[in-house]
């Protein structure tokens, strides 16, 4: 591109810009609406990912194993129990240390058990709770492990609710991302309908398709830009006062919120490629009905 | 050069536009091209710009085949042509100096080169005084002055002039052909599409007519072989 036409292009595409502003006002509104809408859903989602991930963290599939199997064999199946797939990580717990924790979680009535009434056992994490069955299954294929526990439901739970919020934020996305598509195509449209005089002029006078698509392509940029930075800093504001008011009201800890200063980058990245994309791609979609003469 | 061999154009709507049209137009001619509406003048036109390809026979433009030319090779021949409409067709909120500094803008050329021949070009049309003048704040006279300049700005091998004085009285009309006249014999290749008698018969220059998508006739010194 030569550098004398850059001023031109960037002349031309303002002009375009400033001469639609009810278009391009409302071409960044929906922009702006769209990306907050679709950053919302996945900050939602990615808050639901991390209250599930601290599920999983403390849903614990137990390996019992077999009562006539002596500790230090019984330990040594810790190998066997690893190479499962889907176990994240797998901690022994003898039958002494079992029989002590149950006893302190119960009433004294119990403490004339004797330990040898438990099994040693090991105490399994997952890497996926969706997989827990098949995990399951797996494990009680190791010989020498006898019995397997594990809270189907909660893991079935889970995965449910992550995955409808996955599939709800998908369908979104994707939804949002078409509406964002035609209307800056429909913005760029409607200058280059205003314009088709002098681009028929331009045709005839000798100008290549990329002379002519230009101006255009770069109004497009300009408003997908304006609009992922507008949003951007609109989530931001938003997700904070949502954040702090939910600290503040509900301190308890059964959850806690990601803040928003860890996901700002790969937020303002993707905000930027989306903005980027819906503004040249759309305004390259406008344009190209014109430039076949 | 404008070489047409054998031409046939039939658009996709059924209506056969051009029926074996051959003629040759030489570096540095001046003709007319007259023929009544829907006679075929306008696909010509649109063949010799590009704009339509022909259907058969062989169109050369300048050095370009028009049968088998790629489409990005378009605005490469369109830079060799200059074209002038009936309806100016100018950018109604760009100044005269900027309508026709667009043209060679859009070529690429560097500013210093516009800077110095825009006013050239301008004085060259009589329009020196009114650079800084809109479209609508002319004469359709000297509107076409400014098309004829726009047409003139990158220094074309052949102008094609569209029924250039439509829209004038007689006494523009004549001084716009007068001025295409000049810059044929300053070597630019002229050819003027008209349906205008009067036109035609005040200049002594070749005429090919054109109806029914036929060569008429192709000769010089008048308006003949068809009457309007």
């Amino acid at each position: 591109m030569k550098l004398n036409r850059i001023g031109y292009y960037i002349k031309e595409g303002l002009t375009g810009l400033v001469k639609h502003g009810f278009m391009s006002f409302a071409s960044v509104f929906i922009i702006v609406a769209c990306l907050l809408i679709m950053g919302s859903f996945s900050l939602l989602a990615l808050n639901v990912n991390a209250i599930i991930k601290d599920f999983e963290d403390e849903n614990v599939v137990l390996a019992f194993i077999d009562e006539d199997i002596p500790e230090q064999q019984a330990r040594a199946l810790e190998s066997q129990i690893l190479s499962v797939p889907n176990v994240a990580s797998a901690e022994f717990i003898s039958r002494e240390e079992a029989y002590e924790s149950f006893i302190s979680k119960s009433e004294e009535k119990y403490a004339d058990l004797d330990a040898s009434v438990l099994r040693h056992r090991f105490a399994v994490y997952l890497d996926d709770v969706a997989l827990t069955a098949q995990t399951q299954q797996d494990l009680r294929n190791i010989p020498g492990v006898a019995e397997i526990t594990a809270n189907l439901s909660i893991a079935r739970g889970i995965v449910t609710v992550r995955n409808v919020v996955s599939a709800v934020s998908m369908v979104l996305v994707v939804i949002l991302l078409i509406i964002s598509f035609f209307i800056m195509s429909n913005t760029i449209k409607l200058a280059t309908v205003d314009r088709r005089e002098e681009i028929g002029i331009m045709k005839v006078v000798g100008a290549t398709n990329a002379f002519i698509r230009w101006p255009f392509v770069l109004e497009g940029f300009i408003l997908g830009i304006a609009g992922a930075l507008i949003a951007f800093v609109a989530l931001w504001a938003l997700y904070t006062f949502i954040a702090g008011e939910i600290v503040k009201n509900y301190t308890s800890t059964l959850f806690s919120i990601i803040p928003f200063s860890s996901v700002q980058i790969p937020i303002l990245v993707i905000f930027l490629v989306i903005g980027f994309a819906v503004g040249v791609l759309g305004s390259s979609f406008a344009i190209k009905n014109y430039l076949k003469v | 050069m404008v070489q047409f061999v054998n031409v046939f154009k039939a658009y996709e709507n059924g209506i056969k536009a051009l029926k074996d049209v051959s003629f040759t137009l030489e570096d540095g001619e001046f003709a007319f091209l007259v023929g009544p509406s829907g006679s075929g003048k306008s696909t010509i036109i649109k063949l010799i710009t590009g704009e339509i390809m022909p259907t058969a026979g062989k169109v050369s433009v300048n050095g370009f085949d028009l049968d088998t030319i790629k489409r990005r090779k378009l605005p490469k021949l369109r830079r060799t042509v200059g074209v002038i409409f009936q309806d100016f067709r100018l950018i109604e909120n760009k100044s005269v100096y900027e309508n026709v500094a667009f043209a060679m803008r859009i070529v690429g050329a560097s500013n210093k080169e516009i800077k110095q021949r825009v006013p050239y070009v301008l004085g060259l049309v009589g329009l020196e005084s009114k650079e800084k003048f809109k479209p609508n704040e002319l004469s359709g006279g000297e509107q076409q002055r400014v098309a004829v300049a726009r047409a003139l700005i990158n220094n074309p091998t052949l102008i094609i002039a569209d029924e250039p004085t439509g829209n004038l009285d007689p006494a523009r009309s004549l001084e716009i052909l007068m001025l295409l006249e000049k810059i044929n014999e300053l070597g630019t290749t002229m050819l003027v599409v008209t349906h205008e008698k009067d036109v035609v018969n005040q200049f002594s220059k070749r005429v090919i007519a054109i109806d029914g998508g036929k060569v008429l006739s192709d000769g010089l010194g008048g308006y003949y072989g068809y009457e309007a």
